[in-house]
């Protein structure tokens, strides 16, 4: 098939940048949309044109490099990361809109990559357990339900994407920082530091220009692990536990 | 090291000159595990090592290159100990690394199922599946680390799977007869990596570790003998940085992706590995390729990489093809039973679809190279095998299939389109994980003083062939429990004296670097670095493979010789540095995956055995299985660099043979029956 | 980090508010004895302990300090958010994809609704509390007040729209506050809140607009 992508352009993070439009012939429907990518990549190398900068590493849905918004939706039509996103989803003759993802927490190095070091800072203010090498009891000594171990691990799932930000009209990364929060604040191992862990997270989000959450739910739509909005809930309870109870581990 | 020739037979009818495609050198031990009872000796070597002086850490720093298992855990757990920890990754957060992709699970010998495991029979499962060709010294240490790694990951949050006892669920896992493999559904990597991660930001918060994303080191700084500091690239603005350090740990990953088409990430590459053994550090076993029966197939030739599907499908699905080669363009649905060839039940009665990963990889090829492959035609050649399901599915109920299955399926469907509830699946093996890597003592320590080594990019523990689900088990041995305990021999001695970028080490290794960046933006040819690449990946899967042969071999080295100049002399990459410039990252990687490539062909010519996941098709049983030589065989081959600083100029490599004696084991030959 | 969840409490107490007001509204179907006593009834509330009309200015003072509050939260959130989005102008180029993947005509209207609601409510107080406003003729007569007003058919329009506006803000201002107070934490409890929601918005719009709609189809006379 033949398709017409427009795409971000943005030599880097100071210059502005424009939708630049681009043929790619010979699409076939087993091709991943990166793979599209880097067809045409190799044609604007051929022609002497600079290649379209993207990020991806893994290219099987759990790195959470990849990232951008096809058609207005992050990660694209279908509810997955965009390097699982397969051509077959387009038909012959389609035009895609290709960009970065855009908030104020993610600021763009140059045409579909941006900078999430965010996450990691947001991670840094206590998305841990604190657990230094060599002290760890027996690890059958806290049972854990086995509920709360499934809720846990469906709350863990988190790629660290992105792609909720990207979707949400308030620019919130709520339900990244809230993946977090209820994974470790099911586990009895995360219970010691369950208040100073919400208190950080969610001061940090704030500073680091994320919005508020209105709990529209576009996040938990395009989430390509389906990270359950719920998480997003349980962090308030946290939250709210934790600004009565006043002080802080 | 004197200059010996190594016994080789020239071959007339081939154009790579035989007799001097490498030389031998002195042999080579590891010094550093004390003698005795081999269940005493890592304890010995803990309370042998020095320690550092507690007030003394602060003063000390260590450079990590790379954030996986082993370099997260090294540099959370350098850190807790009040050591400066510099840890760089080419990827934008240190939780991108590709150990994130693990999917099965980690073994570690509790015994929590009572059913007669233990440490002694971890570490005799891991030396026999790696064929008889690991130090077992290092493998014993491995098997008694396993437990404590469990007990920190789930006092770090790690979910793993839960029974409703509310304590840890086990499962067997590869044919071993235990069942000791701990899992997180099917992400145990992910988990696990995420547990190592978060203690890293824990430290990065803390102020003893500096972060540097989008960083790729490009340069090791030697001073007085001494690795001593990197020079990395700064992905984003090009520039060249210098960091020192009083050791640098390498924990770079593998390289599968010399083949191109691998399940590694795009980005994995050899680089890091590849400089240090440039200058000096030896290569060791380069040739032990892991190659995974069961991935979903090439679709064309515009791929990027292989997905793998994790080998419990092989439990319940029957892998075929069609006997006949016209049936298999058709459906696969519509080729009546008496025209399938299930041929590894027809081959092994015995074992059948659970022949062990390479037997399985083995035969797949030989019926797709007989041109009875299905799927669509990549070159000449369709290659892919049937998984069928359609047994089970008559067997069982399809939620009882999706239980088991379910995510596994979903996947396939989504990359191919197919549904394996209505038509077989496609498989084809693919390179997975390399247990060659960078030759370390018992310290982990490298034979250049202060560079030290640790999981997938070292040698050490998986002999020729590793076992499932052990890969993240070294990973994090080698982080959390090994390497903080003995780089403390060395950093005793520390901190040494203080460097500053005008030092001529340092200004010779930018200038190296900044040359070859220059160099390769200057050539401006015809060809891309990812046809290069994918070119050089042919070479390598065709003759360096599951399959070797002399004559392959030779081939090989002559058609990587001629790629790499032609790369040097015919590569387009366009833009300059001084911004983020991908086709220059990978052509820097490409570059090197040149060089190793070759090594590893000379590594394989060479050891004239079959052994784990290097097949010489002239040693083989009268089954057809891999025949070891231990008599000539048994040692681990150690390469020193034999070429100059030209970029491409790999002269010739010298081999420092490395006895492997088993003092606590008995050498077997490996059965299936 | 506390405005969402001052959002939520003060939100939740004007919807409290508004049930009670539903309560008392509907007093019209019962005619003009029954409707005037209830209004009498209020300004006379706690009398002896309460003097005349203290009660109504206690619960208005009270009112006004949540919505004052109610606001406040939404303009900074708001502002912070424009922000995180970069901006409130257009987000992306693409014209594609711009009504999202599952959001509802609620959350969509949840701010703009809100300024229409701050508007309509000072009309009201202007309207029926204050009696400054009259385009149906003044009266001290509550009962004949609203007769007066509900002829007029832009007054109708107005509380109409208002009724709308009241309905979609709290389909989704309901649910987002109780998830905001952690009400949210499971499947069975996100489907009992969304029923919560549609019975509290649909009750309290539908319970308001059945007045005015009475009167102009002559049921209330």
């Amino acid at each position: 098939m033949k398709i017409t992508v427009r795409v971000w352009r943005q030599p880097n993070s100071q210059a502005d940048g424009r939708m630049v439009s681009y043929e790619v012939d010979q699409v076939s429907e087993d091709m991943s949309f990166l793979e599209m990518l880097d067809v045409l990549n190799e044609r604007l190398t051929h022609e002497g044109q600079d290649p379209i900068a993207f990020d991806s590493d893994c290219r099987e849905g759990i790195c959470g490099m990849c990232g951008v918004v096809i058609n207005g939706e992050a990660h694209g039509p279908v509810q997955t990361t965009t390097c699982q996103l397969h051509m077959r989803s387009f038909k012959d003759g389609d035009e895609i809109d290709i960009e970065p993802w855009r908030a104020e927490g993610f600021p763009i190095l140059k045409d579909l990559i941006v900078d999430r070091s965010a996450f990691d800072r947001i991670i840094q203010a206590g998305g841990y357990i604190t657990a230094p090498t060599g002290a760890a009891p027996d690890a059958h000594a806290a049972p854990v339900p086995k509920n709360a171990a499934d809720k846990a691990f469906d709350a863990a799932t988190c790629i660290g994407c992105g792609a909720c930000v990207a979707a949400c009209p308030n620019g919130s990364a709520m339900l990244f920082t809230a993946a977090k929060i209820t994974h470790l604040g099911l586990l009895p191992q995360g219970q010691p530091e369950r208040d100073s862990r919400v208190l950080g997270m969610v001061a940090q989000h704030d500073e680091e220009g994320f919005g508020g959450c209105t709990n529209i739910g576009e996040c938990a739509a395009v989430c390509p692990k389906e990270i359950p909005l719920e998480t997003i809930s349980r962090l308030n309870r946290d939250l709210l536990g934790a600004l009565v109870r006043g002080d802080s581990n | 090291m004197t200059d010996s020739q190594a016994p080789t037979t020239p071959d007339p009818t081939l154009g790579v000159d035989a007799d001097s495609l490498y030389v031998e050198g002195d042999a080579i031990a590891d010094t550093k595990a004390p003698d005795g009872p081999i269940d005493a000796k890592w304890q010995q070597r803990i309370f042998s090592a020095r320690l550092v002086n507690p007030a003394n850490r602060r003063k000390l720093s260590v450079i990590v290159i790379g954030t996986g298992l082993a370099g997260a855990s090294a540099a959370a757990t350098l850190g807790e100990s009040g050591m400066h920890v510099k840890s760089f990754c080419y990827q934008d957060s240190p939780r991108r690394a590709h150990s994130i992709a693990a999917q099965g699970g980690i073994n570690a010998a509790k015994n929590y199922r009572n059913d007669g495991d233990s440490v002694y029979r971890l570490f005799y499962d891991t030396v026999k599946g790696g064929d008889y060709r690991s130090r077992e010294d290092n493998v014993y240490r491995l098997a008694q680390t396993s437990t404590q790694i469990i007990d920190q990951c789930v006092a770090q949050g790690v979910p793993f799977a839960r029974e409703y006892g509310g304590l840890l669920d086990n499962r067997s896992f590869g044919g071993v007869q235990v069942s000791r493999t701990f899992y997180a559904r099917g992400q145990t990597g992910q988990q696990l990596l995420l547990g190592a991660y978060q203690a890293l930001e824990r430290q990065i918060a803390a102020g003893t570790v500096t972060m540097y994303t989008r960083h790729e080191m490009q340069e090791l700084v030697i001073v007085d003998g001494r690795a001593r500091g990197v020079i990395v690239r700064n992905m984003v603005t090009g520039e060249l940085e210098t960091h020192f350090a009083d050791a640098v740990v390498l924990a770079s990953g593998g390289y599968g992706n010399v083949f191109y088409l691998s399940t590694n990430a795009m980005g994995s590459n050899v680089t890091a590995a590849w400089r240090a053994h440039r200058k000096g550090a030896l290569m060791a076993n380069p040739c032990y390729t892991q190659i995974h029966p069961t991935c979903i197939p090439v679709a064309g030739d515009y791929q990027s990489k292989l997905t793998l599907m994790s080998e419990s499908l092989r439990n319940d699905g029957r892998i075929w093809v069609p006997k006949r080669i016209e049936d298999c363009e058709k459906d696969p649905r519509d080729i009546a039973e008496e025209d399938r060839d299930y041929y590894l039940e027809r081959i092994y009665p015995s074992f059948g679809n659970l022949v062990p990963r390479d037997i399985a990889s083995r035969a797949a090829k030989y019926v797709c190279d007989e041109g009875r492959g299905v799927g669509p035609k990549v070159g000449d050649f369709r290659r892919g095998v049937y998984l069928d399901f359609s047994d089970a599915l008559s067997r069982m109920t399809q939620a009882q299939i999706a239980a088991k299955y379910g995510n596994l399926f979903d996947m396939y469907e989504r990359i191919t389109g197919e549904s394996p509830y209505q038509v077989p699946m496609r498989i084809y093996p693919a390179v997975h994980y390399v247990m060659g890597g960078l030759w370390v003592d018992y310290d982990l320590q490298s034979n250049i003083p202060g560079l030290y080594v640790t999981g997938e990019a070292n040698f050490s523990d998986h002999g020729a062939n590793r076992l499932g689900a052990s890969a993240l088990m070294q990973g994090l041995a080698d982080g959390y429990f090994v390497l903080p305990n003995t780089i403390g021999d060395y950093l005793a001695d520390g901190p040494f004296d203080a460097l500053d970028e005008s030092h001529p080490a340092a200004v010779e290794a930018k200038q190296a670097v900044q040359s070859r960046i220059d160099h390769l933006l200057s050539i401006n040819g015809e060809r891309t670095v990812d046809s290069i690449h994918k070119e050089l990946g042919h070479i390598m899967w065709e003759y360096c493979g599951m399959e070797r042969n002399e004559e392959g071999l030779r081939k090989a080295i002559g058609l990587i010789r001629e790629l790499r100049t032609e790369f040097w002399t015919n590569v387009k990459v366009l833009g300059t540095n001084e911004e983020l410039n991908q086709a220059l990252e990978r052509a820097g990687r490409v570059a090197d995956f040149l060089e190793l490539g070759e090594l590893m062909c000379i590594d394989a010519l060479h050891r004239r055995e079959s052994c784990g996941g290097h097949f010489r098709s002239e040693s083989q049983t009268e089954d057809g299985e891999a025949l070891r030589h231990d008599d000539e065989y048994a040692y681990v081959a150690a390469w020193q660099f034999g070429g100059t600083d030209q970029p491409g100029d790999v002269g010739k490599p010298v081999l420092h043979k490395e006895d492997l004696t088993y003092k606590f084991i008995e050498l077997k030959q490996r059965s299936y029956k | 980090m506390a405005l969402k969840a001052l959002m939520a409490v003060t939100g939740l107490f004007m919807v409290l508010f508004l049930i009670l007001h539903v309560y008392g509204v509907l007093q019209a179907f019962g005619g003009r004895e029954v409707y005037n006593a209830y209004a009498t009834h209020l300004h006379q509330f706690g009398v002896p302990i309460l003097h005349y009309n203290w009660f109504l200015w206690i619960i208005g003072v009270v009112l006004l300090i949540a919505v004052l509050g109610h606001i406040y939260a939404a303009a900074h959130l708001t502002v912070r958010d424009w922000r995180a989005r970069t901006g409130a102008g257009r987000r992306y180029q693409t014209n594609k994809g711009r009504r999202g993947n599952q959001r509802s005509y609620a959350s969509f209207t949840l701010r703009i609704g809100g300024v229409y609601l701050g508007l309509y409510v000072i009309f009201h107080l202007l309207n029926l509390t204050a009696g400054t406003i009259h385009p149906g003729g003044a009266t001290p007569d509550p009962y004949q007040l609203l007769l007066n007003n509900f002829k007029v058919w832009w007054v109708v329009l107005i509380y109409t729209l208002g009724m709308i506006a009241v309905g979609f803000h709290l389909r989704h201002g309901v649910w987002s506050a109780l998830t905001t107070l952690g009400a949210h934490t499971g499947l069975k409890a996100r489907r009992r809140l969304n029923i919560l929601a549609y019975i509290l918005s649909f009750g309290i719009a539908i319970g308001f607009l059945l007045v005015p709609w009475a009167i102009v189809v002559g049921v209330i006379h």
